[in-house]
């Protein structure tokens, strides 16, 4: 019983992770059709961010990890919104421009992060208390993990807040249903779009920083590695379906955690959870190929 | 006995071009607008008045010139046109069916003071439905929303593209009803294949011919010339 609680609770940890990086990626092609294969850089740059900034702070925790938490937001932030001014917009409209154009930068970013910070992964100042376990039902739960669920959960609560209650999020949920009529109420859906890849660029750099406790480490093919996973979980929820985004993230880390736990159990083969992911995908498009919550088109 | 007092142009259209991808849809077509009161848009299907109201807005890639109120509107982004007042109620009604009545109606407020007096007036039943998603209105209700949003704001011009297609009788009764209030606070240039609406509501038209102007003129002067509506409209005219 304690394994299926350890399992259930890392996995929700894994799913948290997926579902921070996937809102954004979700959020940006719901309102502008734009896939943005570089989206996982804001996971890297947030990881190293906020390393960078507990490495150099002179003060206790949990001041020095909250402090690193938040510069690294706002590295993500403004490293996300220069990459959608100087790159995307150019190119709206263009997909296969925008789809070269962000596999490169992605790949030109890592290589960049190798180039200064070495290849290898760099151990992370994790604050004491997230290097603890908790007690759960018989199960020694790692305090990152509940972290991780916590902060994606509110995460989740601010973005559906937003959504729901702001204008800014009213032209959004207006926008994924139909962009041009928006913009022929005289709206500047353009803005909007800067500030989802913002928003996007946010909580992909918490992902960052959290699954640098996840993890143990930050490592430079971390951002493309978990966006594999993202783009799974966007298609399996439904593109442009934010909703969709959280169901199809806490599936797809769900099942990741079980099949790759028992599979390595039964048969030695630990990658089978991310095999199953796949076969997942594969069965969701062929069933609803909208995804769970997405609207089928035409 | 005073001067006849000169009409201001309001809207100008001046060799319009339009390509969708292969098809050259709007082939020159030059026409004006005069402030206030209706202009129809008239002409057969796939004459490219739809088109034309979306070249206007900058919805679809356009090469020419269009001035409203000497403001050369072809350079600019969909939004800032709107901005200048401009309202459009699109043919196939476009509201948000995912959002509420009301959120649809607080999507389309530009001014400071929203004219919900005047929606709330014209369109009571909006109000009563203002939580109710807007997908699941009927097509007139529907109709309703979409009207509202353009008459929320103060406008020069609202561009009505087919308001009252597919519509019952008794719906199409009150959207032109709607329309003829509306054209008291701004000018309309109306698309519209119901002819009897479109004589009721408009005094100017313009006649579309595969994308080419081929008639402008006083609505009632068209009707009255038999040969000339069938050619163009392919009705009698009566």
């Amino acid at each position: 019983m304690s394994t299926v609680i350890l399992l259930l609770v890392t996995g929700l940890g894994l799913g948290a992770l997926y579902f921070l990086i996937a809102s954004g990626l979700s959020l940006t092609y719901g309102l502008m059709r734009v896939l943005n294969f570089a989206h996982g850089i804001f996971l890297t740059v947030g990881g190293y961010a906020s390393w960078w900034i507990a490495v150099r702070l002179p003060i206790g925790e949990p001041w020095r990890f909250l402090i690193a938490l938040a510069g690294c937001m706002v590295v993500g932030a403004i490293v996300a919104a220069a990459v959608e001014v100087s790159l995307i917009r150019p190119l709206y409209r263009r997909h296969i421009e925008q789809v070269l154009v962000t596999v490169g930068l992605a790949l030109a970013f890592t290589a960049l992060v190798q180039g200064i910070f070495g290849p290898d992964p760099i151990s992370y100042p994790a604050p004491g208390w997230t290097q603890g376990v908790t007690q759960l039902a018989g199960a020694n739960i790692p305090n990152s993990r509940l972290l991780a669920i916590a902060v994606a959960a509110a995460v989740f609560l601010l973005l559906a807040a937003f959504l729901r209650f702001t204008r800014w999020g009213l032209i959004v949920r207006a926008g994924v249903e139909n962009r041009s009529m928006v913009t022929a109420l005289g709206i500047d859906v353009q803005r909007a779009f800067t500030l989802i890849f913002a928003l996007g660029g946010v909580a992909a750099a918490l992902a960052g920083a959290l699954g640098a406790l996840y993890f143990g480490n930050i490592d430079p093919q971390r951002g493309t590695a978990t966006l594999i996973f993202a783009f799974i979980v966007i298609v399996i929820g439904g593109l442009g379906s934010f909703t969709g985004s959280v169901l199809a993230a806490v599936v797809v880390g769900l099942l990741q955690q079980f099949i790759n736990y028992y599979s390595s159990v039964y048969w030695g083969f630990s990658a089978a959870g991310d095999l199953s992911v796949v076969l997942l995908l594969a069965v969701v498009l062929l069933w609803r190929p909208q995804g769970l919550l997405g609207r089928s088109v035409g | 006995m005073s001067a006849p007092t000169a009409i201001r142009t309001l809207l100008e259209v001046e060799d319009l071009h339009v390509h969708l991808g292969e098809s050259h849809i709007l082939q020159g077509v030059s026409f004006k607008v005069p402030a206030g009161g209706v202009t129809a848009l008239l002409g057969r299907n796939g004459a490219g008045k739809t088109t034309t109201i979306k070249a206007i807005l900058g919805l679809v890639g356009r090469s020419g010139s269009i001035r409203l109120s000497e403001r050369e509107l072809t350079r600019m982004p969909t939004h800032q046109i709107v901005r200048l007042g401009v309202g459009y109620v699109p043919e196939e009604r476009e509201i948000f069916s995912e959002l509420s009545v009301a959120e649809n109606l607080k999507l389309a407020e530009r001014d400071k003071k929203p004219r919900y007096d005047l929606v709330f007036e014209l369109f009571p039943e909006l109000q009563q439905r203002r939580a109710q998603a807007a997908g699941s209105l009927s097509g007139g209700q529907q109709q309703m929303v979409a009207i509202a949003r353009a008459l929320l704001n103060e406008n020069q011009i609202i561009l009505v593209d087919e308001p009252t297609k597919g519509l019952s009788p008794l719906m199409v009764t009150n959207a032109a009803s709607a329309l003829k209030r509306a054209a008291q606070a701004a000018t309309l240039l109306l698309v519209e294949q119901n002819l009897q609406v479109a004589r009721t509501l408009a005094e100017k038209v313009v006649v579309l011919d595969q994308g080419r102007v081929a008639y402008t003129g006083d609505v009632a002067e068209l009707m009255a010339d038999p040969a000339l509506a069938r050619r163009y409209l392919g009705v009698g005219g009566h």
